[in-house]
């Protein structure tokens, strides 16, 4: 492969592996919340 | 209120299920076609910019009007859309009627796409392309889409039933079960082809090219090309047409979340996780093995048609030069990867309808699922029985692209200018497992409503456009250039079919707002008023 090809094919992988995986693993260790609903006046109403 | 009840099992369920809707058979099939078509590497740099400047916010926009939405007891778009108006604006349920719309126009012809997954699956495991030659592979195809024997409509109904079983089984106990399944297998088959296009050699089981000189062609960036507006109005396109924005899935699937889950991490993980699919694996399988055995001219040559040629009537013959067992195994993992992305998608488009059918004239599930497996069936035979004609591309075009962009453009108007930024900000942020940058409250606000404007215009305007396509230009010109009384007489028949299914789709859009109509009818009558649902 010529060197632009693969400085461009590793870079968009490398971001895309980088930050799909960042992600997921926050969403596999982020905590459930708790059931404590908010408060019905914080709620942003419709426009 | 709406007596419907239903949750998400769990979060990565509910994130796998999200993944699942936005990957498709455009991360396999499309995606690599348009990076050829488009500057090869450098398509990256508009299509990441577009993902990041319209996507994202498009996927913030979604998953937050749907847990709005679901607050209300609201789970389709046409009544999402009127709570986030503050039901003051009686016309943007009529907007919202394009959120059904679509998803049963897309589902009419998706299914048969789906099927068509289905059917190959079954065939490379019997052995059925072994022995054929490239040019005899390739007429199996066009024999198949020509119904020469019963094997596609056996396989659509099979299909269909498929969907609507697992619709009726609910989200956590259907859809949930089947992404969880279906998204891991996907990955792993997709791995497992990618490694084998990457690894191919010249000279080893009949290759003529090794697979890195196809990545070598897929990635050599021409940056001259990121100066061409068509080139950014087919990123975009891509965009839109991978994450499944602009359909009302996402919102469907959203308003079944508990009004405590955030929205902001699973919209970013769920997105990602589609690009995931569609630039690391959708990349490195097509094209590497298509080069491998056919050389970059001949595969340039097969792409501009799109990656549907190549998936089905050139990869199944390549696959027989890797041996009987490699070859049954390959057939088995490309088109049992893509039927993984198709009923993935397709579970999707049948959430709304079946929530707008639950929420607003009380059915049960398991009548709502039925009733959509009934309509993609009489609304999809036209794209089986006249696909010759044109009636799937159609379908496709008018319910799976223009429709999309249509529906974008007004919802993020609705939201983040008539709702109001502010509300839309704190909505989106509202118990967030992350810190969504500051920057995108004013990308939402000015610059994806200008990107999705000038996607819209782009799309009108521009040659072979939808005004074109209103006119039939083309197949006017085609019809004008015959010479032979024969095919002059097949062209006029395709321009009255492609007529007669934008007939079609517009008396089933009208139909949906005329269910709007009556559903609001029915509200008022009941004295339903959109008051916050507690859970």
């Amino acid at each position: 492969m010529s060197t632009p090809a693969l400085i461009m094919m590793l870079s968009a992988n490398g971001i895309v592996i980088a930050v799909t995986a960042y992600f997921f693993y926050k969403v596999l260790t982020t905590a459930p919340p708790d059931a404590v609903d908010e408060d019905d006046a914080n709620f942003p109403r419709g426009g | 209120m709406s007596a419907h009840k239903e949750a998400w099992g769990s979060r990565v369920g509910l994130v796998l299920a999200m993944a699942g809707n936005a990957v498709g058979l455009g991360n396999f099939l499309r995606f690599p076609a348009q990076a050829i078509q488009n500057g090869g590497g450098a398509f990256i740099i508009p299509y990441l910019i577009c993902f990041l400047l319209m996507g994202i916010p498009l996927l913030f926009v979604e998953w937050s009007m749907g847990r709005f939405g679901g607050r209300f007891g609201d789970h389709s778009t046409p009544f999402i859309l009127n709570s986030v108006s503050g039901g003051k604006r009686a016309w943007w349920k009529y907007v919202g009627v394009f959120g059904i719309f679509t998803n049963l126009a897309v589902a009419a012809y998706y299914c048969y796409l789906e099927s068509w997954t289905l059917a190959y699956v079954w065939r490379s495991i019997s052995g059925a392309f072994a022995g054929n030659d490239a040019a005899a592979v390739s007429q199996m195809f066009t024999d198949y889409v020509s119904l020469g024997t019963s094997e596609p409509i056996v396989f659509w109904i099979i299909c269909l039933l498929l969907n609507t079983w697992i619709l009726s089984r609910g989200l956590a106990g259907g859809v949930e079960v089947a992404a969880k399944v279906g998204m891991p297998l996907l990955i792993f088959f997709g791995v497992f082809l990618a490694v084998r296009g990457i690894t191919l050699t010249a000279g080893e089981a009949g290759a003529v090219y090794d697979g890195t000189e196809g990545l070598n062609f897929l990635w050599t960036p021409d940056f001259s090309s990121i100066w061409d507006f068509k080139v950014w109005l087919a990123a975009a396109g891509q965009v839109f047409f991978t994450l499944s924005v602009g359909m009302g899935s996402i919102q469907c699937y959203a308003s079944y979340l508990r009004q405590r889950d955030d929205v902001a991490l699973n919209a970013m993980s769920a997105g990602w996780m589609n690009e995931f699919v569609e630039v690391v694996l959708g990349a490195a399988i097509l094209i590497p093995i298509s080069v491998g055995y056919l050389g970059i001219e001949r595969v340039v040559e097969l792409t501009q048609t799109g990656g549907l040629g190549l998936g089905f009537r050139t990869l199944p013959y390549l696959f027989q030069q890797w041996g009987p067992i490699l070859a049954a195994l390959a057939g088995m993992a490309w088109f049992g990867l893509l039927f993984f992305a198709g009923v993935t998608s397709s579970l999707a488009m049948g959430t709304p309808v079946m929530g707008f059918l639950r929420d607003e004239f009380g059915w049960r599930r398991e009548r709502a699922a039925w009733a959509f497996g009934a309509l993609v069936f009489i609304l999809g035979a036209p794209t089986v029985f006249f696909f010759s004609y044109g009636v799937f591309d159609e379908y496709d075009y008018w319910a799976g692209s223009v429709s999309l962009v249509v529906f974008a453009m007004f919802e993020i108007i609705l939201f983040a200018w008539v709702f109001g930024m502010d509300n839309a900000w704190a909505e989106i942020n509202r118990n967030a497992d992350m810190k969504v940058p500051v920057i995108y409250k004013y990308i939402i606000k000015y610059v994806t409503p200008v990107i999705l404007i000038c996607v819209f215009f782009g799309s009108l305007l521009s040659s072979g456009g939808i005004l074109d396509k209103i006119a039939n230009k083309d197949l006017h010109a085609q019809i004008a250039a015959a010479t032979d009384p024969a095919q002059v007489t097949e062209l006029e028949k395709t321009l009255t079919f492609v007529n007669g299914s934008r007939l079609l789709l517009v008396v089933i859009f009208a139909l949906i707002a005329l269910l709007v109509y009556l559903a609001q009818r029915k509200r008022n009558r009941e004295g339903r008023v959109p008051i916050p649902s507690r859970e």
